[in-house]
């Protein structure tokens, strides 16, 4: 399946959709479209996940990075719509308590404009 | 996952494969038995594309690897992991860089992900804190792990281990075979392993094939190889000396060869 990404930001609220499969080759794009978020200083950054049917190592290593971006300028940082597969991949690495997971990128959106 | 159909190798008179036909399941642990120079290093190869096979094929995910060009076996490989008989980790790297090597050689991931990852796959053979040390400061069995993180660096498919217990103590060997099961049930990746090592064999297999000069003498799931009533299956599983499996290779006969000029 091909991999497809836009980003997008509302109300100060980074929003990325990812689609496809997150592997070595396509994170390289996951990570460049985060990065100009956090350098902007974005008050959170959503990625809804829910067209993604594959993450491998390097997808989950980019979140973590993502999420330390997050933690380094107290900022929030949101993943949606995790299958299976995704959940999965982030047990596996004992990650999966580490990130803030809702269930979809609506819900994530209003709440983090209440913050 | 892979199939292997009417492979022939040979080394001059020596027919390392002998028109074989296996398959090696999707998420299945197969261990390829057989004693010395029974062929299972050079099937490993051919598995891989490290050697082409004189004839027959071996269809890696449908495609056929024999005759397959360099540029598009070094494709196909990133799907590989391979964890080599001696770990062959680089001596002069520390455990981070042999480790991070196969994402610096085939990707263009970021050092910060780079670093991410090699943690977590330290963190899964149990060897997080290596990281600065280099390879002359570990064990053979820490080697092992080091070599299995890098194998598995790349989220291969498939992993093959050459002999990964070879050398090691009991224990050392009990952990690499956990981890071989584990990594396969977990990471859900097909396993091909090379070994003479029957316990560890029975510990880890799904299904085993075992070679003998070339042949494929028996194949099966790990209960119906115990179960054999091959006498050369019973006698390479019970380590006999006697038995139809002969100790010399030559059909020369001795006498033969040491009285005649």
């Amino acid at each position: 399946m091909s991999f497809k990404i836009k980003s997008n930001e509302k109300e100060n609220i980074g929003i990325i959709k990812v689609d496809g499969e997150v592997d070595m080759f396509s994170s390289p794009n996951l990570r460049d479209k985060l990065l100009p978020l956090f350098e902007k200083g974005v008050k959170g950054v959503i990625v809804d996940l829910s067209g993604v049917s594959f993450m491998d190592s390097s997808g989950i290593a980019t979140l973590v990075e993502g999420l330390q971006w997050s933690k380094k300028d107290n900022k929030q940082f949101v993943l949606t719509g995790l299958g299976a597969n995704v959940l999965n991949a982030l047990a596996l690495t004992k990650l999966d308590s580490v990130f803030n997971i809702q269930a979809n990128a609506n819900d994530a959106y209003k709440t983090l404009l209440n913050i | 996952m892979i199939r292997v159909e009417n492979l022939v190798k040979r080394y001059g008179n020596i027919v390392a494969s002998n028109n074989l036909n296996c398959h090696f399941e999707k998420g299945k642990v197969t261990v390829i038995l057989g004693g010395s120079g029974s062929g299972k290093s050079t099937l490993l190869r051919q598995l891989t594309g490290l050697e082409q096979a004189d004839s027959g094929a071996v269809y890696f995910d449908g495609v056929n690897l024999t005759g397959l060009s360099k540029k598009k076996l070094y494709v196909l490989r990133k799907k590989m992991g391979m964890l080599f008989q001696g770990s062959a980790l680089f001596n002069y790297l520390n455990i981070f860089e042999n480790i991070a090597f196969p994402l610096r050689e085939h990707t263009k991931i970021a050092d910060n992900i780079i670093k991410t990852i090699v943690t977590m796959k330290l963190e899964m053979v149990g060897l997080r804190g290596t990281e600065n040390l280099m390879p002359s400061q570990l064990s053979g069995g820490m080697m092992k792990r080091v070599g299995l993180a890098r194998a598995i660096v790349m989220d291969p498919k498939i992993i093959f281990y050459d002999e990964p217990t070879s050398g090691l103590d009991p224990i050392s060997t009990g952990v690499i075979d956990k981890l071989i099961r584990d990594l396969n049930k977990t990471l859900n990746i097909t396993t091909v392993v090379v070994s003479h090592d029957i316990e560890s064999c029975f510990r880890i297999a799904d299904n085993i094939i075992i070679l003998f000069y070339g042949d494929i003498i028996a194949s099966g799931t790990a209960q119906e190889i115990r179960n054999s009533k091959d006498p050369r299956v019973k006698q390479f599983i019970n380590g006999d000396p006697e038995g139809p499996i002969p100790f010399t290779r030559t059909s020369k006969n001795y006498l033969d060869e040491i009285l005649i000029d």
